[in-house]
C-alpha cells in the first residue's frame, strides 16, 4: 500500500527547495498554516513575564535533566522494571527495529497500530516491519493521511500540513473503499474514525512515542488530542513505546511546566485533550490495558550531541515545533524539502548527529540566523549559535581539533579553502590589503558577470570605484 | 537468545558509557524549584471562582456541564441521556454511583456493567455501546481537565471507546493547577497503571487546521458537577 520514499539524501536539498518555491499552491498552504499557528501560540501567552518565567523554568528543568542524564536513565530503567515494564536499549535504528521485531515475532503479531511517534519515523519503523511481513498502520489522523498518500510527514506536530482538504477528499475517495468525494472536514474525520476503530480493535501491538519519561515514578507521559494514543496504549495486548534517551526528567513535578510549554507552544492550546500517564502493564485484577509494556531507549547519535557542552543544548528539545512555525525558511520551503525526519531549525541542528554532517550540513546554511526560533523556543535552545557552530564544523579541516563530529569538514572544497586562505593572508596584512583593494577598485571592469550561486538570483558584485579609505581621504583633505 | 541479551546489555553499557565520559556541564543548574514557581503563580480564589475557571476552560473545547446535587444527579443523568437518544450506558462494576443508577431501574436505558476482561467483549464495546459513565478523581481549573485514575471497577476504556462519556465530579475536588493536584494528592508516591487528564471530547485539527470533534475517542464529554449539600451552586 505505502510506497517507499527514501529520506535524507542531501544532494538535492537545493533542488527540492527551488521546486517548492516555484509552487504557489504549496507556498500558500504553508504560509497560511504558519500564520495560523503563530497567532494561536501568541494568544496563549498574553503575559510576557509569565512566559519568560516559564521558559526559564522549562529550560532549567531540561538542562538539569541532561546534566544528570546517565543517573536518571538508570533510575528510570530500575523504576520501570519494578513496575513491570521491559526496558530495551538501542544504539542505532537497526537495533531498535530488531528489538521491536523480536517482540512482534514472539507474540506472533500481524498488525501493529501506531500512535504518533517521530522516533518511529526516524528509524523507518514501518518499512522494517513491512519487510518482515507485519503491517504497521498509522492512527494519528495526519499520519494516516500521509501514509495513505505514500508520503512522509512535513511537520512534526501537523504531519499533513502540506495538504488541503481538497487533496485529502480526493485521496480518501481514491484509496478508502466505499467512500464518495467530500470536502466536509467533519465527514472526512468520521471516515478516518470508522476505518481506524477496526484497526484498533484488531491490532496485536500498539506503538507509541513518549513525550516525557519520569524517573522517580517510572512513568511514560503521552500528550495528544485525538485519543488514538490512548487507543494504541490500551487496546492491543502489547504496547511498545519508543523514545530518544534525552526525554527523561527526574521528578513528576517537572512535568507540569514542560507540559504547559509544550501544549501552548505547539498548537496554541492551553492543554491537550488527553494527558496520558502510563506506569505499567495491566495488573492481574484489571480488565483492560496491555499485558506487556516495553520501552525502547534510542541513542542514534544523541550521545554525540551530548558529548559537546555547546551542542548538548540540542537535546533540551521537547518537540513542540514552534521553531519551524516561526522560521522564515521553513515557511517558504516546507518540511519535505529538508529531506530529514525532523525539518526546520530543530531538524537542522539534530539531524547531523543522526545522519552525519556529510549528508546534512547544507541545512545549517539554509538559515538567515534571524533568531526567531530561539526567541520562541520554550526551553531556550540557542539554535542560531548551534547553526553557526555546525557551519564551522562542516568547513573545519578534517582531523584538526576543530573537527569533532561525524562528517566534520564535509563542506570543504579545494576552491573554497584556497579562496579563504588567500583572503586570510590579505586581511591579515595591512600593506597587502591596501594593494589588493587598490587593484580591485581600478580593475572593477574585469569583474566576472557569472559569480556562481550569487548571480543565480542577484546582480553581480562589483567593487566600488573608490575604496572607503579614498572616500575618507577626499572628505578630510 | 543469549546472543541478543549480550548485544542488548552491550548497547546499554555503550550508551551509558558514552554519556558518563562526557564532560560535566560547568553551570549545570541545581534541582529547579518548581514548587516555588507554582506557589508564586497559583491563583487564590473562592470555590465558585475555581469552578467557573474549570467550566470556562472545558466549555471552550465543547465539554457540556450540568449542575447537580447529591440528590438529583441520577435524574439529571437520565434526562440528559434520554435527550441524546442513548440506548445503553456502560457503568463500572460495583461502584457506589453505578449502584445508585441500577437501583433506579431506568426504563429506556440499558445499563451494561464492565465485568469481563476486554478480550472477551471487545467487539461489543467498540460496536454497540453508546455511552459510558465514570467518576472523576478530581479536576484541574487552570488547564480545564478532569483527572481519572481508572481502577478494576472503572477500567481505562470506559472513558475512551463509547461515543459519549459522562463523568461525575465533586466540586470539592477541583485543584487550581496540575502541580497543586500532584502535590495535594501525593502522585509521586505512587501512580496507578494509567492516570489520565481529560480536557474535552476527542478532537483533531489535522485537516487544513480545521477543528473537528470526535476523532478517535468520545464525541461528547458531559460533566455532572455534583455540589455538596451546603455547597454553592
Amino acid at each position: 500500500m505505502s510506497k517507499v520514499i527514501p529520506i535524507h539524501p542531501m544532494d538535492d536539498f537545493k533542488e527540492r527547495s527551488r521546486s517548492v518555491l516555484n509552487n504557489p499552491g504549496q507556498r500558500k498552504n504553508f504560509r497560511g498554516a504558519m500564520d495560523f499557528l503563530q497567532a494561536k501560540r501568541r494568544a496563549q501567552f498574553p503575559d510576557v513575564d509569565e512566559l519568560e518565567g516559564l521558559r526559564d523554568l522549562g529550560s532549567a528543568i531540561r538542562r538539569y535533566s541532561l546534566a544528570n542524564l546517565p543517573r536518571l536513565l538508570e533510575q528510570l530503567e530500575a523504576k520501570l522494571t519494578a513496575n513491570g515494564v521491559q526496558v530495551h536499549w538501542a544504539q542505532t535504528p537497526d537495533e531498535a527495529n530488531a528489538i521491536a521485531l523480536g517482540i512482534a515475532q514472539r507474540v506472533k503479531a500481524k498488525h501493529i497500530i501506531k500512535g504518533k511517534s517521530m522516533v518511529s519515523e526516524e528509524i523507518e519503523f514501518n518499512h522494517a516491519m513491512e519487510a518482515a511481513g507485519i503491517e504497521a498502520f498509522e492512527s494519528d489522523m495526519g499520519e494516516y493521511i500521509v501514509q495513505l498518500a505514500g508520503e512522509k510527514p512535513s511537520h512534526i506536530i501537523m504531519p499533513a500540513i502540506h495538504k488541503t482538504k481538497q487533496d485529502i477528499a480526493r485521496l480518501f475517495a481514491q484509496e478508502v473503499p466505499g467512500v464518495a468525494y467530500t470536502e466536509d472536514v467533519d465527514a472526512l474525520i468520521q471516515i478516518g474514525r470508522r476505518v481506524l476503530r477496526r484497526k484498533f480493535a484488531d491490532a496485536d501491538i500498539g506503538l507509541s512515542g513518549v513525550n516525557f519519561a519520569v524517573a522517580e515514578t517510572g512513568t511514560l507521559c503521552l500528550v495528544e488530542n485525538e485519543g488514538n494514543g490512548r487507543m494504541c496504549t490500551t487496546v492491543p495486548r502489547v504496547h511498545i513505546a519508543i523514545t530518544g534517551i534525552e526525554k527523561v526528567v527526574e521528578k513528576l513535578e517537572h512535568v507540569p511546566p514542560l507540559y504547559s510549554l509544550l501544549a501552548r507552544s505547539a498548537t496554541g492550546q492551553s492543554v491537550t485533550t488527553y494527558f496520558n500517564l502510563i506506569s505499567g502493564p495491566r495488573k492481574p485484577n484489571e480488565l483492560d490495558g496491555p499485558d506487556e509494556v516495553h520501552l525502547i531507549l534510542l541513542d542514534n547519535g544523541r550521545t554525540q550531541a551530548y558529548a559537546d557542552l555547546d551542542l548538548r543544548a540540542t537535546l533540551q528539545c521537547i518537540r513542540c515545533g514552534a521553531c519551524m512555525n516561526h522560521c522564515p525558511v521553513y515557511a517558504r520551503i516546507g518540511g519535505h524539502a529538508y529531506g530529514t525526519t525532523y525539518p526546520g531549525p530543530i531538524g537542522a541542528i539534530i539531524s547531523p548527529h543522526m545522519l552525519g554532517l556529510e549528508s546534512t550540513y547544507p541545512l545549517a546554511f539554509a538559515s538567515t540566523l534571524c533568531g526567531a526560533c530561539a526567541e520562541v523556543c520554550p526551553v531556550k535552545i540557542p539554535i542560531p549559535d548551534i547553526l553557526v557552530r555546525l557551519r564551522n564544523e562542516a568547513m573545519a579541516e578534517p582531523e584538526s581539533e576543530d573537527a569533532t563530529l561525524r562528517g566534520s569538514g564535509a563542506g570543504r572544497t579545494n576552491t573554497g579553502s584556497a579562496v579563504w586562505s588567500v583572503w586570510a593572508q590579505v586581511y591579515g596584512r595591512l600593506g597587502l590589503y591596501r594593494l589588493a583593494s587598490w587593484f580591485m577598485s581600478r580593475g572593477r571592469a574585469l569583474s566576472p558577470t557569472e559569480q556562481g550561486a550569487w548571480t543565480r538570483s542577484r546582480t553581480p558584485l562589483i567593487p566600488a570605484a573608490k575604496r572607503l579609505r579614498d572616500l575618507v581621504k577626499d572628505r578630510n583633505p | 537468545m543469549s546472543q541478543s541479551q549480550r548485544s542488548a546489555s552491550s548497547a546499554r553499557d555503550a550508551i551509558l558509557g558514552r554519556l558518563r565520559s562526557a564532560s560535566a556541564a560547568q553551570n549545570a543548574p541545581a534541582l529547579p524549584d518548581v514548587g516555588g514557581w507554582y506557589d508564586e503563580h497559583t491563583t487564590h480564589e473562592s470555590q465558585s471562582e475555581r469552578i467557573a475557571r474549570l467550566r470556562a476552560a472545558m466549555q471552550a473545547v465543547k465539554t457540556e456541564f450540568h449542575d447537580t446535587t447529591e440528590a438529583d444527579w441520577p435524574a439529571v443523568l437520565l434526562r440528559v441521556a434520554a435527550a441524546k437518544g442513548i440506548r445503553n450506558l456502560l457503568i463500572g462494576n460495583d461502584t457506589p454511583h453505578g449502584a445508585v443508577l441500577q437501583a433506579l431501574l431506568p426504563a429506556n436505558l440499558e445499563l451494561v456493567r464492565y465485568t469481563e476482561p476486554i478480550a472477551q467483549w471487545r467487539d461489543t464495546l467498540f460496536d454497540h455501546i453508546d455511552a459510558a459513565f465514570t467518576s472523576a478523581r478530581s479536576a484541574i481549573a487552570d488547564i480545564g481537565s478532569v483527572v481519572l485514575w481508572p481502577t478494576p471497577a472503572e477500567p481505562r476504556l470506559m472513558s475512551l471507546v463509547p461515543h459519549i462519556h459522562f463523568v461525575l465530579l465533586d466540586v470539592t475536588t477541583i485543584h487550581p493547577n496540575l502541580h497543586s493536584a500532584m502535590r495535594a494528592e501525593g502522585w509521586s508516591r505512587g501512580l496507578p497503571t494509567n492516570a489520565l487528564l481529560i480536557g474535552g471530547p476527542s478532537k483533531t485539527a489535522d485537516i487544513q487546521q480545521t477543528l473537528a470533534y470526535g476523532a478517535h475517542g468520545p464525541r461528547e464529554l458531559v460533566v455532572l458537577l455534583r455540589h455538596g449539600a451546603g455547597g454553592a451552586a
